[in-house]
């Protein structure tokens, strides 16, 4: 800690980070000083991260002035970068990154913090050398260029990908420690690119087809196949997220976007799409995306993705201080828009109605609010959403109790939160 | 769905021969643009790598199981173990009888629906480290030997673009459509 951190604590004036937990305003209170700050702050980001955090933060302190009302900024730059202050990470592991939801305060997931998933690397591809091949039972097989795609009619949409596996670990027990590990393959973007239906239209779809395949160029050459009156109206053929370019990762030059399907289904590196009359009956859509029943059967074609939220402020491995506490978090829909979120804190055995921040679109993550007095006594968080349709997110008991617990994939149940005595919060199957 | 909704109106406009009024996301559904160009069949053919249960797509060339015992030993066992059950990687044999039970081992023989897939998969994906790198007779032989190594063919079964999709995999009719919702039932009450 250098000398003019150390007048600064003295003075009791911290600037340098906005407390995310502090009720209302986020201004310290006089007399806090910056080493109780930033402890309490750490514990709020993650018990499991504590130890690690706090140390790199002490032991190498990002230089600041000590009034920057007295100094010149820095000059403008050609690509912005977040606060060296801001330290929150994806959680990268084999095949997957997962997003730090504990961490992040809107709908947008921010793209460099977009979860991944993907099953061979992620390709570097050259843009200007990219096509899309699309073929099978159309009039004119055609080939595009993406200064082609960038050309047609340009759509924008703000959409959920949530992978199939999200949350698969809570089948069997309470695994996650944190919303990063339990909720962290889905992400909310605004997607530009085309329609698949304008595509269609331009190559001519023979009366026959019935199902799609799309291909990506990656080292997988990923392939799912998709029933084309599902798909053709809703699926977009996406060159942007969130203004800028792909992200690599993200499927960089152009990926599809299924509306409210799992994520798997939304093949990055997109390079060909085939139509044809049957399901083409790839690896992934027989062998791998399949759900397992109790009975030795597995459903095939599970594409939906079915109403689900989750609380992801308190979430697992916070720590809350008795006062006003805002439950905060996100639902959503792959059937449409969610209508209502209800809070518990007493594991379900009585609910509240959560306010939904505006916009509630469909097929798009819902932030919900709430607001709770918390006074030292033992809680159960938990968030219970309802859509569009009318269907209302199962208890993980009911799920169990409809596939059993080796389906693995589309996991919806009510995600529980415990609140110790102390402020902790943990992971549990309530 | 909303979106289906929202064509009626331009389908009406459409066939009152005027696209004057369309939302901006309807634009494009009922207007060719001339954007891209022909493929020809020999830009197709290199790319057209997917294999149909029919066997529609499957390359010439053949492969047998003595072949697809020493293919994989080189290029497979150091993911999938010496008799693709050991791993570390995804475990390719046996399990058949576990699907229904608390521990079910998901295999080619336990699980995969079709024969085929197993070419299509090799042959885009497999090595890990060196995708598309098999020529067509080392994926027929890899085929045979796990097959084999399975109990769905016998030892001395050629597999060819035509003998691989008359195989009958064990769980050709273990899956089923999509039931949901299933877990909790829509309520229209409000």
């Amino acid at each position: 800690m250098n000398h003019r951190q150390a007048q600064k604590e003295k003075q009791g004036v911290v600037r340098e980070h906005s407390d995310e937990m502090s009720p209302s305003s986020g201004r310290m209170q006089p007399g806090v000083n910056r080493r109780t700050f930033l402890t309490g702050t750490a514990a709020l980001i993650g018990a499991a991260t504590t130890p690690a955090w706090v140390s790199r933060v002490q032991a190498d302190p990002v230089s600041v002035p000590e009034d920057p009302t007295k100094v010149p900024g820095t000059p403008p730059s050609a690509y912005g970068q977040r606060s060296a202050f801001e330290l929150s990470q994806r959680l990268p592991g084999f095949a997957t990154s997962l997003t730090p939801f504990q961490s992040l305060h809107g709908s947008i997931t921010p793209n460099a913090l977009h979860f991944e998933r993907h099953h061979n690397g992620v390709p570097n591809i050259n843009p200007s050398k990219h096509r899309l091949l699309v073929h099978g039972l159309v009039e004119r097989p055609l080939i595009f260029t993406m200064e082609d795609l960038r050309r047609f009619p340009s759509v924008s949409r703000l959409l959920f990908i949530e992978c199939s596996g999200n949350t698969a670990a809570e089948w069997k027990a309470p695994a996650g420690r944190t919303v990063q590990e339990t909720h962290g393959l889905m992400s909310t973007c605004e997607w530009t690119g085309v329609l698949l239906a304008t595509l269609l239209r331009e190559v001519g779809v023979k009366p026959d087809a019935r199902w799609v395949l799309a291909e990506g160029s990656d080292a997988a050459a990923m392939t799912r196949s998709l029933p084309l009156t599902e798909v053709t109206d809703q699926a977009l053929l996406c060159y942007a997220q969130n203004g800028e370019a792909l992200r690599p990762e993200q499927g960089y030059p152009l990926r599809l976007v299924i509306p409210g399907w799992e994520g798997n289904t939304c093949i990055k590196w997109l390079r060909r799409l085939k139509l044809g009359a049957v399901p083409f009956m790839t690896r992934e859509e027989t062998s791998h995306y399949t759900d397992l029943m109790p009975d030795g059967t597995a459903r095939q074609f599970t594409f939906v993705m079915e109403a689900k939220s989750v609380i992801t402020s308190p979430s697992g491995g916070q720590q809350i201080r008795p006062g006003f506490v805002e439950i905060r978090g996100l639902a959503w829909s792959g059937r449409g828009r969610v209508t209502k979120v209800e809070l518990s804190t007493d594991g379900g055995r009585s609910w509240q109605e959560g306010h939904l921040q505006e916009p509630v679109l469909p097929q798009c993550h819902t932030r919900f609010r709430f607001p709770w007095h918390w006074g030292r006594e033992e809680a159960i968080l938990q968030s219970r959403c309802t859509d569009e349709t009318g269907y209302v997110q199962p208890t993980r008991a009911a799920l169990v109790a409809a596939r059993g617990t080796n389906s693995i994939y589309h996991y919806n149940g009510i995600q529980s939160w415990k609140v110790s005595r102390e402020g902790q919060i943990t992971n549990v199957h309530a | 769905m909303f979106m289906r909704k929202r064509n009626v109106l331009p389908l009406v406009v459409l066939r009152t021969g005027s696209l004057g009024v369309t939302t901006a996301a309807d634009q494009g559904r009922h207007e060719k643009y001339g954007l891209g160009r022909p493929a020809t069949e020999a830009e197709i053919q290199p790319w057209n790598i997917d294999i149909s249960p029919t066997g529609k797509g499957l390359p010439r060339g053949r492969g047998t199981v003595p072949q697809g015992a020493s293919i994989f030993a080189a290029k497979c066992s150091m993911c999938h173990g010496p008799t693709g059950t050991e791993g570390p990687r995804d475990r390719l044999v046996g399990g058949q009888g576990t699907l229904a039970t608390d521990n079910p081992m998901k295999t080619i023989g336990s699980y995969w629906p079709y024969a085929t897939t197993l070419f299509d998969y090799i042959y885009r994906a497999m090595p890990y480290s060196t995708p598309q790198s098999l020529t067509p007779d080392e994926v027929y032989a890899l085929v045979a030997w796990l097959l084999f190594r399975n109990g769905v063919i016998p030892e001395d079964a050629v597999m060819d673009a035509k003998s691989l999709p008359a195989v009958q995999m064990p769980n050709r009719k273990g899956f089923v459509p999509d039931p949901r919702p299933d877990a909790s039932k829509p309520q229209r009450s409000r």
